[in-house]
């Protein structure tokens, strides 16, 4: 019903506008902040150390530079830990009144989710970079030319949307600060059960037919295979359909919140 | 566009699952007035506002602002309005002027920053103007909150409780203010807990309670409302709250009093 209402007055139907002027607003609140995004990378750089460093000299079972094998995994535990300051920026605006201000005014929509999205797109490809400036410190290096760095850089941020879709649904519901990020552990943890830090060949049966087919493991394939300047294969169709997968039911999830709280 | 009305609501009803908040609303407001809404705690006038302002659904009856039905043509409403509601709605990690400018971005005027500095002037938020809203005390943030609700200029303006919370100078500057918009046409729905704010301030007052306005009228009108045994010789003018306890009586307010909020 709103839809058909919004097409009658031309001010509200200006999402674009409204996106970007939000947009700018929570860019603010990230440049205000700016330890949310050294904080998301903390984490998997301490990883990326401590399994370098410590476990990498017992696991044999990777060929080359760990660091190397390890690097796409690590990119999306950051992902995943990013994607959870976007849920509580949400969570802010929702249990602040913005929301219902913004909601009373002529203003597109969904430009408020968009501001958001857009912000977490930033906000974590910053943390990726400090993530990637370690590992190339520790001994990380890439052949890729240009256009596999591209695909990388692609393939990240459409896991980055589809992740902060998912994000979206607890900042919309949660009652708490304290319940809105733990959504974002079981996403971290999942890393884990992939072959994001060793080979799935080795891992008891049913464990590894998880980890053979759950998301992560086809895309840090995808994205080594892209870093070793390597042919991609099936594994990049798969990642690419698993990201766009979620990304859709995310989203829809994500709006149809929007819609039944805040119609 | 001239309405013969600003605000039109009949025979409006809502429901929390089974506790009935609104029982039947019915209410008019001409344009360029100032309208207060009067009710104890929890008698619905916050819902009552949240339905003009589009951000709730009524179960049933009907209600237009400005000419737009609140349910057919939301869109319409939200163009000709400002909310300002009863909790202060700021962004803590902007400063004020930003928070300001982020308004009259969003309603595409031109001179945003002209339009902060000015509102920030008169609501004696100059100093403060650029620091983070985080630092602000309370009255300053809720003055800042109804600046941002005067962004625009919108012909139909929604203060829930405005100066709840404020010091008598700022109370003062609010009261001022919205006397120059209606002044200059603008159509003001305000609640209040004091009734000397309604006295002072609204052309005509409303009195909700138990779900549907049981008196409206200019402030002499509902003094006419007092049993005449009350009225006596005395130097006073019966004040609007002898009044709404004379019609509501002392003991017939809803259960929740005292435990909301
Ligand atoms: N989201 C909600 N869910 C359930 N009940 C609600 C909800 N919002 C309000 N109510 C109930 O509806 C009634 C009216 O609330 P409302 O906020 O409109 O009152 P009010 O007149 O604004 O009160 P106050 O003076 O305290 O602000 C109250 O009994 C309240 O408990
Ligand atoms: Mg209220």
């Amino acid at each position: 019903m709103s839809v058909g209402s919004e097409a009658k007055t031309p001010v509200s139907g200006n999402l674009a506008h409204d996106t970007a002027v939000l947009l700018q607003r929570s860019l603010r609140h990230v440049l205000r902040s700016p330890d949310t995004i050294v904080t998301t990378a903390v984490t998997p750089i301490a990883m990326l150390l401590l399994f370098v460093y410590v476990f990498g000299g017992a696991l044999k079972a990777v060929d080359g530079s760990y660091v190397d094998y390890l690097l796409p995994g690590i990119l999306l535990i950051t992902i995943a830990s990013g994607i959870a300051y976007t849920a509580f920026r949400l969570f802010t605006d929702v249990s602040g009144g913005i929301v219902d201000r913004l909601r009373s005014m002529p203003i597109g929509r969904s430009a408020l989710l968009w501001g958001h999205v857009l912000t977490s797109l930033v906000a974590n490809l910053a943390s990726l970079v400090l993530v990637v400036l370690v590992a190339l410190a520790m001994g990380f290096r890439s052949g890729a030319g240009v256009l596999a760095w591209l695909a990388v850089a692609g393939l990240l941020a459409l896991v980055t949307l589809a992740l902060t879709w998912i994000a979206v649904i607890p900042g919309l519901t949660a009652k708490s600060a304290d319940g809105v990020s733990g959504f974002s552990y079981p996403l971290i943890f999942l890393p884990f059960v992939s072959s994001a830090f060793v080979p799935t060949a080795g891992m008891p049966g049913p464990v590894r037919w998880f980890a053979q087919h759950q998301p992560v493991t086809s895309i840090v394939n995808t994205i080594r295979d892209l870093y070793a300047g390597i042919p991609v294969g099936d594994q990049g169709w798969i990642a690419l359909a698993w990201c766009f997968g979620v990304l859709v039911v995310a989203y829809a999830l994500a709006m149809g919140t929007y819609r039944r709280k805040f119609g | 566009m001239t309405t013969p009305t600003a605000i039109r609501v009949a025979g409006l009803t809502k429901s929390y699952g089974d506790r009935l908040v609104l029982a039947g609303v019915d209410l008019s407001v001409a344009p360029g007035t100032v309208v207060a809404l009067l009710g104890s705690n929890g008698a619905g006038k916050t819902t009552t506002v949240q339905i003009l302002a589009t951000l709730l659904r009524a179960d049933s009856g009907e209600a237009a602002v400005a000419g737009h039905d609140v349910a057919t043509d939301p869109a319409g409403v939200r163009a000709s309005i400002s909310l300002t509601g009863q909790f202060t709605a700021v962004d803590e990690v902007l400063t004020g002027r930003e928070n300001l400018m982020l308004v009259a971005r969003l309603r595409h005027l031109q001179d945003a920053g002209v339009l902060a500095d000015e509102l920030l002037d008169r609501f004696g938020l100059v100093e403060a103007a650029r620091r983070r809203v985080a630092t602000y005390s309370g009255g300053m943030r809720r003055r800042l909150d109804i600046a941002m609700g005067l962004v625009g200029d919108p012909p139909v303006l929604f203060l829930d409780e405005p100066t709840t919370g404020l010091d008598p100078q700022a109370r003062l500057e609010v009261w001022r203010t919205v006397r120059d918009l209606a002044g200059a046409g603008t159509t003001v729905l305000l609640t209040t807990q004091y009734l000397d704010e309604a006295e002072q301030l609204a052309d005509r007052i409303a009195i909700l309670h138990q779900g549907r306005i049981i008196a409206e009228g200019t402030l002499a009108e509902l003094r006419c409302l007092m049993p005449p045994a009350t009225v006596e010789y005395v130097e006073r003018q019966p004040t609007l709250e002898d009044v709404l306890l004379a019609i509501v009586g002392p003991d017939t307010r809803p259960q929740e009093i005292g435990t909301t909020r």
